[in-house]
């Protein structure tokens, strides 16, 4: 097969007029995310809402309720699981996500680890965050995540989501009693606080507003980015293919 | 070395009949958890045993734990672990006082060496060389290494000796030390709380007599018989936490109605110990039941854990007194209130951007 040439004409006639064909480029687009980093993303970005909200009441339970006699009435332990198969859907899912980190693709790796020694990479996280200070004119092009987006990704997500897994299967431990596997496996979290739960408690729900925080950053730059950037984001989670809007080399 | 009675021998001496023994020898078995087959193992160890003597000392505490153990709701076992401690020297219940309450302590030491289990009610105060608990005229710290050393084992009663209590809440001006940082060479077995129940004390110690070892401990080193469950797992009021159905203000109808004391702050979802199984004062009640929420004085550093009256208690980690809630909104109300912003910069050097290439585009055509 010969490679297109770039005098073919890009949009038909009969549906683009000579203003859209002014603006329009070739464009480049890449298959980035595979099937099961874009499911895992959408179902763990469910989980979390699920969790958040639960989780908050757990903390500050809704008003008293009377439907009935309390034999009959299980308005919190319904929050409570919920909150808890939300919590197993969250780990079992980032389990699979690390299984894909292994056997998926490269883009599937770049949330597990940060090319610490890697001096260019670095000067490229510097330019992204001057290009969010306004003092860049135009981003570059990123595959994959753009190196400050990784950074960020690292720290609230690999790591935020991990404590929050690790403390949530500590407390839900303490449910199933100190006999259970759970607690074998996971009763060290306590020891490590100092041995009050109440203490992991706490920090579990600090947690919380860590990915809450995360949340708010991660929706805005992903829409931000879709719109200023030179390549596509949002719709990338859905589809898996990147796409570039020109044609420039960085 | 004089003969040392039994513990049978002691009972029958205190005017028990064998039918009264044999009926505490199964109550103790059900409290411990143990099968009707061990009965009569707690009998024969009890009929042929020499008793085991325990040096009871107090350090900086309230004295809450022997008040506590001297009431114990089956006076039987009372009577016998009581006559099974060396009261030759015990702060609370020793007649002796002055040179002849310490000489009785050394003598005891002495007799018992490598034998006998040492009580430790309190903790030593380590600040200025342990000045700020004397006893005897001299620091308690030195009282205690030298109690531990012929020591069996050591029993860490209550809040005090297990973690430190309320005299090694922040900032600790006396640095308070739970003894397990002083004795380090002896197994030591916890018994938090402020005070510990009665019945989980003598059932711990009347364990370590019979089987001549320790009971099986859980990470913290505390019974697992009295410490494996929260209060929460076996409270009354749980069906009303299932509910959803919660006391919102002390004096409100909730209250009335008894229910769940979760939103007013209660402790017990985080609190180990055997309370709403055991109960206090002859099984007659137990805090949650008398109305007030449980606020976990047998886990680690109580009294730091902010107010014992709401559930999302404050963390002075952050330089001011918030709550997860406070801080986390506060952070994200910072995060997002940015995000605003950068938006607003980001469209205005957008329409910039674009005004400018309109201008140029102009200029060049």
């Amino acid at each position: 097969m010969s490679a297109p040439t770039t005098d073919a004409p890009i949009l038909r006639e009969s549906d683009a007029n000579a203003a859209d064909m002014a603006t329009a480029t070739r464009q480049t687009s890449v298959y980035v995310y595979e099937v099961p980093v874009r499911l895992w993303h959408w179902i763990n970005a469910f989980a979390i809402m699920v969790l958040c909200i639960t989780g908050y009441f757990i903390g500050s339970p809704p008003p008293t309720m009377e439907i009935s006699e309390a034999t009959y009435q299980f308005v919190f332990g319904y929050v409570r699981f919920a909150h808890f198969a939300a919590g197993w859907i969250l780990a079992i899912g980032f389990l699979g996500r690390m299984y894909w980190a292994i056997f998926g693709n490269h883009h599937a790796r770049q949330l597990f680890f940060i090319p610490l020694f890697n001096m260019r990479w670095w000067a490229e996280v510097w330019f992204e965050i001057k290009w969010y200070l306004f003092l860049e004119k135009e981003p570059k092009k990123y595959v994959g995540h753009n190196p400050l987006a990784q950074l960020a990704m690292f720290f609230f997500i690999t790591l935020g989501v991990s404590f929050m897994i690790v403390t949530g299967l500590a407390l839900y431990s303490e449910g199933l009693g100190h006999d259970s596997t759970l607690y074998a496996l996971f009763g060290w979290v306590f020891t490590a606080v100092g041995g009050n739960s109440h203490v992991v408690h706490t920090i579990h729900h600090l947690g919380m507003w860590w990915i809450i925080i995360f949340m708010i950053i991660h929706i805005y730059v992903a829409i931000r980015e879709d719109i200023m950037s030179r390549q596509s984001i949002v719709s990338t989670m859905i589809s898996g293919t990147r796409t570039f809007k020109d044609d420039r080399v960085d | 070395m004089s003969q040392i009675e039994t513990f049978y021998d002691v009972m029958r001496k205190q005017g028990i009949t064998r039918r009264s023994f044999m009926k505490y020898c199964s109550l103790t078995a059900s409290a411990l958890g143990l099968g009707p087959a061990f009965v009569p193992k707690i009998a024969h160890a009890m009929e042929t045993k020499q008793r085991t003597p325990v040096i009871w000392v107090n350090g900086l505490e309230c004295t809450c734990c022997s008040e506590s153990f001297i009431r114990g709701a089956h006076p039987l076992a009372k009577d016998v672990v009581l006559s099974m401690i060396s009261l030759d020297y015990s702060h609370v219940l020793m007649a002796a006082a002055g040179h002849a309450a310490e000489a009785a302590f050394e003598e005891a030491i002495a007799e018992h060496k490598g034998n006998y289990i040492l009580a430790v009610e309190g903790n030593p105060p380590l600040n200025e060389d342990g000045m700020f608990c004397i006893n005897a005229g001299k620091p308690f710290v030195e009282q205690l290494r030298h109690a531990a050393e012929g020591a069996k084992a050591v029993i860490a009663w209550g809040a005090c000796a297990s973690y430190g209590c309320v005299q090694a809440a922040k900032p600790n001006p006396t640095q308070a030390t739970p003894i397990h940082k002083v004795i380090t060479d002896k197994p030591i077995i916890r018994i938090p709380g402020c005070p510990p129940i009665a019945e989980v004390m003598t059932g711990v110690i009347t364990y370590m007599l019979t089987f001549d070892r320790l009971p099986e401990l859980d990470r913290q080193g505390r019974p697992a018989m009295f410490y494996g469950q929260r209060i929460h797992d076996k409270c009354y009021r749980r069906p009303h936490f299932d509910a959803g159905q919660f006391v919102e203000q002390w004096d409100d109808e909730y209250a009335r109605k008894g229910y769940c004391l979760y939103k007013v702050g209660c402790k017990g979802p985080t609190t180990y110990n055997a309370c709403s199984t055991v109960r206090w004062n002859e099984g007659t009640s137990f805090p949650i039941q008398s109305g007030h929420g449980c606020i976990g004085c047998s886990e680690d550093g109580f009294w730091d854990q902010g107010s014992f009256y709401n559930r999302v208690t404050d963390i002075t980690q952050f330089g001011v007194e918030a709550n997860a809630d406070q801080v986390g909104m506060a952070a994200a109300g910072v995060v997002g209130g940015g995000v605003a912003i950068h938006a607003a910069v980001s469209a205005l050097k957008s329409a910039q951007k674009k005004t400018q290439t309109q201008v140029s585009e102009n200029e060049e055509a």
